[in-house]
This record gives structure tokens, C-alpha cells and sequence, in this order.
């Protein structure tokens, strides 16, 4: 009897085929999960997902950031979030892109403006130089 | 007539421009693959997610999110832009942008106010020039999308939403319908509207049978916090994807606006050359009436 298992982060398809037995890092602790598994939804932890492949002796690893897990008796969905999520780290990073974008609201120099400036200091500084070789010379 | 001095020079200029185009056109195809296939890539989650959210309203059906449920009044919008950082790739932002300040204007004019969260260098640039509101932004985004860059500007529209200071949450982008073709689209992120018990069972679910008897999953920790990750990630991945195709149109229509002037530097070259002999054969041809007409003299 065998299961199917996906394994899916947004970025990319990790993992599809058929298990004997899947072992998940379930958020409360290690899930192992046989086929006719009762249906169950539960959030991830960082860890590695194994999954024992039918006539294969080792097992494959699959590395996930946390994420979600769907379990129904013959199908394992994993949902692998894509980098390091939590609630907290969210909400800081979230807090910075905000305070990011209320500073670029307030100077609204954008930066085409710096760029146009830089030229204008290039070109200020080339006519510097100009006007003292020009002294020199004299 | 230009003297043919000037048309060389101009033919050599046009050469150059060419040159640039030309390269232009061979790396915009060869980063069009890779960027197709990133386009692909992220589609089995967006499909697994779906799938996953059907079921859960299917055995859950009694508990309701916020983020399913349309509000009865709509007075604060939010829109996320979705551009490239660079030019040159024909009218792909213009049409987006085009859209997108469409939809702006008839939202100020039924006196709603709109919070913008602007992802790629041109859409903030013509948000800023606008004066809109800007309430988050992503520029220098390279060329693959990073789930981890786009996060912080989407989740401060997300926390904007859940808390009420907008109503709606939309997102203006671009589809890719193939190479020649991309389409700017606007779609609802939030409220969610394609519910997940109106999409259409897949064959996995057939074989299941879930929807011959009355089950419930088992839910760790609880089914609010479930449903709430599942939601946000949601969202969030429907942005990613829009990112991710309009990257892979990006390329595409850059490729096509690259040909297009590779072509018409071949035309203008062939043109001015023929200008170019027309003049020099002039002159060759008045050499030598003169030196005819000088010989008669003698």
C-alpha cells in the first residue's frame, strides 16, 4: 500500500511520487504518517520531510522552511513556505518596507532627481577644473 | 543633398545602434527561457493550495475569515502595482500603468481614497510623479523573483487589510499569453473571490470521495490559525505568480520591441546606403561632365 506525496514551496516543485511511509515535521513534533491516515491539516516547522520510496533503500530528504501539511488516507500535500517565516520576523520586516516607503513619501527626491543631480555636480566639477588648468596656463 | 561624409557618419551611428539592439534581442531570448520556466515552476503550489482550500471549506464550512468575507462598504482600496525595474521592453508597463490609473481615477471619483504598494522601479516612479499613497514599495528586484524580497510590501497591504484601513485589496499586472502576447489584468486579492468551494474538483478529489460523506480534519493547533496561514499564503503566492509572469512578459516583450528595432536599423542602413550611392554616383557622374566639358573646351 502506498501514499502520494507532494512536496510544493511557491518557487518550485520539490517533490512528487509515492511513499510507504512519510515523516513530516509537524509544528507540535514528528508526524509519521502511514497510507489510510486519518485526514488531518497541521502547520510546519523547518526541518526535513522523509519520505521512504517503494524499493528504494534510503530515504528521500527533503529540506522545508515550515509551511503547511494536508494529510488525507492517500494523499500528502506539503505546502514549504520559501525562506524562514514566523509571525514576529513577518511583522518587523512589514514594519521596515512601511517605514521604507514613508520616507521615500516624504523626500520625494526620487531617484531620478539624485541622478540628475550627480550629473550636475560631475559637470560643476569638470568646469572647476577647467577654470584652474585654464589659470595655470595663463 | 547631404554630403556623403554626413550619411556615412549617420550610417555608422545607425550600425552601433544596431550592434545594441541586436544584443539586446539575444539576451532578452535566452533570459525568456529561463524565466518562462520560473513562471512554470511556480504553478504546482498555486494549484495544490487551491486544492487544499477547497477541501478545508468543504469540511469547514462554518467558520468564516476575513479575508473571505466582502465588506458592505468600500471606502479605502488597495492596489499593488506590479512593473519591471527596467525599460526598453516595448509597451508592457505603460499598459499596466495605463490600468492601473484607470482604475485609480474611478475609485477617486466614487470618493474612495487608494493606499498603492508599488513593486518594480517604473510603477513606484509614476506612483511618486502621481502623489499617490504609497504605502510600501519593492524596487531593484534582479531577475528572479524572490519570495522573500516580496513579502515585506505585500504583508503590509495584508495587515492593512485585516486591520480595516482598506476595504478591498486589488492587484494590477501583466498575463503572459505567449511570446507575442501579454495582457494587463486587474484581479481582487481580498476579499478572496474565487471561493474555494466553486472551484472545480480535481481528479484527486473524485477518487477521495470526500463529497459523499461528512468528514473534518483533524487540526493542529486549531482551525482559525490553519485557515489563517493558508489564506495569507494564499494571497501572497498569487502575487509571487504575478511577479513571476510578469518577468517571463518582461523578457518576451523585450525580445519582440529589440527585434523590432534590430529591423528597422536594417531598413534605415539599407536606406541610407542607398542614398549614400546615390550621392557618391553624382558626384562621379559631375566629375566627369566636367572633365567631358572641359576636354570640348580645349
Amino acid at each position: 500500500m502506498t501514499i502520494h506525496v507532494d512536496v510544493v514551496s511557491a518557487e518550485a516543485l520539490l517533490y512528487s511520487g509515492t511513499a510507504e511511509f512519510v515523516i513530516v515535521p509537524g509544528e507540535s513534533g514528528e508526524l509519521g504518517v502511514y497510507p489510510r491516515h486519518a485526514p488531518l491539516v497541521t502547520r510546519l516547522k523547518p526541518g526535513s520531510v522523509r519520505v521512504k520510496v517503494p524499493d528504494q533503500v534510503e530515504e528521500e530528504l527533503i529540506y522545508v522552511n515550515g509551511g503547511l501539511v494536508e494529510i488525507q488516507p492517500d494523499v500528502v500535500t506539503i505546502l514549504s513556505d520559501t525562506g524562514i517565516r514566523g509571525k514576529d520576523l513577518d511583522e518587523a520586516k512589514a514594519l521596515e518596507a512601511k517605514r521604507q516607503a514613508e520616507e521615500a513619501m516624504k523626500n520625494q527626491t526620487g531617484a531620478m532627481e539624485i541622478a540628475q543631480a550627480q550629473i550636475e555636480l560631475a559637470q560643476a566639477v569638470a568646469q572647476l577644473a577647467a577654470i584652474h588648468k585654464l589659470r595655470k596656463i595663463k | 543633398m547631404a554630403s556623403s561624409r554626413e550619411i556615412r557618419v549617420k550610417i555608422n551611428s545607425v550600425k552601433n545602434t544596431k550592434k545594441i539592439t541586436k544584443a539586446m534581442e539575444m539576451v532578452a531570448a535566452s533570459k525568456m527561457r529561463k524565466a518562462q520556466e520560473r513562471m512554470r515552476a511556480a504553478r504546482p503550489y498555486g494549484a495544490k493550495i487551491r486544492a487544499v482550500m477547497r477541501r478545508m471549506s468543504h469540511a469547514k464550512t462554518e467558520y468564516h475569515h476575513p479575508l473571505l468575507q466582502q465588506r458592505e462598504q468600500v471606502k479605502n482600496v488597495g492596489l499593488i502595482v506590479v512593473t519591471s525595474d527596467k525599460g526598453l521592453c516595448g509597451g508592457l508597463n505603460t499598459n499596466v500603468l495605463r490600468l492601473a490609473l484607470n482604475k485609480y481615477k474611478e475609485w477617486d471619483q466614487a470618493g474612495k481614497k487608494v493606499q498603492v504598494c508599488a513593486i518594480g522601479g517604473k510603477g513606484f516612479g509614476f506612483m511618486q510623479r502621481m502623489n499617490a499613497n504609497i504605502a510600501s514599495y519593492l524596487t531593484h528586484m534582479g531577475d528572479t523573483p524572490h519570495m522573500e524580497k516580496l513579502l515585506p510590501p505585500v504583508t503590509v497591504m495584508l495587515e492593512n487589510f485585516l486591520k480595516g484601513e482598506i476595504d478591498e485589496l486589488h492587484l494590477v499586472s501583466t498575463v503572459f499569453v505567449n511570446t507575442m502576447k501579454q495582457e494587463p489584468v486587474v484581479l481582487q486579492l481580498a476579499p478572496i473571490v474565487d471561493r474555494p468551494d466553486a472551484m472545480s474538483k480535481t481528479e484527486t478529489d473524485e477518487k477521495l470521495g470526500i463529497w459523499e460523506h461528512h468528514w473534518d480534519y483533524i487540526y493542529e493547533p486549531d482551525a482559525k490559525e490553519i485557515l489563517d496561514t493558508l489564506l495569507r499564503r494564499y494571497v501572497e503566492y498569487t502575487v509571487y505568480q504575478a511577479v513571476a509572469e510578469h518577468m517571463a512578459s518582461e523578457q518576451s516583450a523585450r525580445m519582440v520591441a529589440m527585434k523590432a528595432a534590430s529591423d528597422n536599423a536594417g531598413t534605415l542602413i539599407d536606406e541610407l546606403t542607398l542614398v549614400y550611392n546615390k550621392t557618391r554616383q553624382a558626384a562621379i557622374t559631375k566629375e566627369l561632365s566636367e572633365i567631358v566639358g572641359g576636354a570640348a573646351a580645349v
